[in-house]
């Protein structure tokens, strides 16, 4: 048991192995690639009070924006769309084709909407995750179970009922499948928006700097502060999803 | 023989003015007609078991009593009221998918009280006084899912008698339980019935434990379903592991039995 737990550290040794072993027989030129501990000091000084924590907050905060305005207008659609099978048909066609459309060529059009500045980034990304959400959230309704719908029903629950205790809820795990895409695609989003529309600040703004200063290991700390950050939101939903819908696969 | 013939006059025979009464019931899925112009007296306070060949619409026709499903023609009628006005309970085969799993137990069994806006204490109360009832030793905070099948299915009945329903519908209520389990539901489904008297319909794929909770097994032919026979069944309650070996029991089961293969024949 305890060694099966360790599993996980073995490929994180293997990475860094590996990376050593390309450092040290000059695999790729030292100036690009760094010993993996400078670019683990400048993560540790970076997010330790450096400019890298501002900017990793400030991502984190666009990304909370972005989901959080997409889940509070993706949820209740989604519901609405679920319920009434005829309009999530009649609407599908257009969420799949938005759904489809890299939400990043929706750039130029919101820049010109909205001006440079958060609001443009914030919203693409919303625009992004709420397609995701909603698509998940329709289904999850329809596909609630039908036993479940009819004992509702037969215990005499209105059709509003049905839908407030029985349909939302049964919409829950696939609601909570859609905030993790959401999320992960909001965070893409607002990362490749701080690298390019007149940013100074954010993660993205942070790599593409340091890459333009030629500082490799405040490159490679961008990086792994952005992956940390993706992968925190990841389990943070994850964890909110354990506590809420315990009885999710049982 | 017309079979037509038998229906409206069987039921009155079993005695007691009818609770249910349906009439010229009509039903048919795509070309299929599983119903047409069907009459049917339930009586009051009565166990009815309904056994019949497979696909003849045993489900169908207590889904269209329960308003589950619509009905395509015809009437149905409680003591003369509609369903509307009837308090009806109805347990469904699949227990996992009919209970509520975001919902501990007890709020499962509560849910119906809450749709009729009664008070929590009132609420708690009833279902405290309907545990008592059926001595149930269940840890009711506990979720569904935490629960064994018997105990799931159990929550379920509960559920579907804390309203005091004037009729309980069972479809199939003990298909997914092992055996062990089944002959333990079926006390426990008697008792209740005992207790409650409630006019219970019970739609049972199992003809033993059909006419072991009768007190009428109706049997239903192929489609179109017609009764193709009314049979009551007296032995005395509480009725126990040597009803099953009673000459009665084993006679009455026998000629079910008989009736049952010659409308699969039949087809």
């Amino acid at each position: 048991m305890k060694r099966q737990a360790l599993l996980p550290i073995v490929g994180v040794v293997a990475l860094v192995v590996v990376w050593y072993l390309a450092v040290w027989v000059r695999l790729v030129d030292p100036v690009l690639l760094p010993p993996p501990e400078k670019a683990f000091a400048a993560l540790v000084q970076g997010m330790a009070g450096g400019r890298l924590g501002y900017d990793f907050w400030r991502t984190l905060e666009r990304t909370a924006y972005a989901i959080a305005i997409a889940a509070v207008i993706a949820i209740p659609l989604g519901i609405l769309l679920g319920a009434n099978e005829k309009a999530y048909r009649a609407a599908e066609f257009v969420i799949d084709f938005f759904r489809s459309t890299p939400a990043s060529a929706m750039f130029p059009l919101f820049l010109v909407i909205f001006g440079v500045g958060d609001k443009t980034k914030i919203l693409v990304a919303s625009f992004g995750a709420a397609l995701v959400i909603l698509f998940n959230v329709a289904y999850g309704v329809m596909n609630a179970r039908k036993t479940r719908l009819l004992a509702a029903k037969v215990m005499g629950a209105s059709r509003l009922r049905v839908l407030t205790d029985v349909m939302l809820l049964e919409s829950l795990p696939q609601t909570f499948v859609g905030l993790r895409n959401g999320v992960s695609l909001a965070l893409v989003i607002v990362v490749v928006a701080e690298m390019f529309i007149g940013s100074i600040d954010g993660l993205g703004y942070r790599v593409f700097e340091a890459q333009q200063l030629f500082n490799m290991p405040e490159m490679y700390a961008a990086i792994f502060a952005s992956g940390a950050l993706g992968y925190g939101l990841n389990l943070a939903f994850m964890l909110v999803e354990k506590r809420f819908v315990h009885w999710a696969g049982k | 023989m017309d079979p037509r013939a038998a229906p409206p006059a069987a039921p009155a025979a079993a005695g007691g003015a009818p609770h249910i009464t349906v009439r010229g019931l009509a039903k048919r899925f795509g070309e299929a007609v599983v119903y047409d112009r069907f009459d049917l007296d339930i009586p009051r306070g009565r166990f009815v078991s309904i056994f019949g060949p497979n696909g003849c619409g045993k489900s169908t026709l207590i889904n269209m009593i329960a308003g589950l499903v619509p009905a395509d023609g015809g009437e149905i009628l409680f003591g003369g009221k509609h369903l509307a006005d009837t308090k009806i309970g109805y347990v469904f085969q699949n227990y996992r998918e009919a209970l509520f799993p975001w919902l501990r137990s007890i709020d499962n069994i509560e849910y119906p009280l809450r749709l009729a806006k009664l008070p929590k204490a009132e609420r708690r109360a009833k279902v405290e006084r309907l545990v008592a009832h059926l001595g149930v030793k269940i840890d009711l905070n506990r979720y569904p899912y935490e629960l064994s099948g018997g105990q799931q299915q159990l929550v379920s009945i509960m559920r579907a008698l804390v309203v005091e329903p004037e009729v309980l519908f069972l479809d199939e209520p003990f298909s997914a339980l092992d055996y062990e389990m089944t002959l333990f539901m079926r006390d426990q489904l008697q008792a209740v019935f005992d207790e409650t008297r409630t006019t219970t319909i019970l739609v049972s794929h199992d003809l033993e434990e059909a006419v072991y909770l009768a007190d009428h097994v109706l049997l239903l032919s192929r489609r179109p379903a017609r009764v193709a026979d009314l049979v009551a069944m007296d032995l005395p309650r509480p009725r126990d592991a040597h009803t099953l070996s009673d000459p009665d029991f084993v006679r009455i089961k026998g000629h079910c039995l008989d009736v049952f293969q010659r409308e699969v024949r039949k087809g």
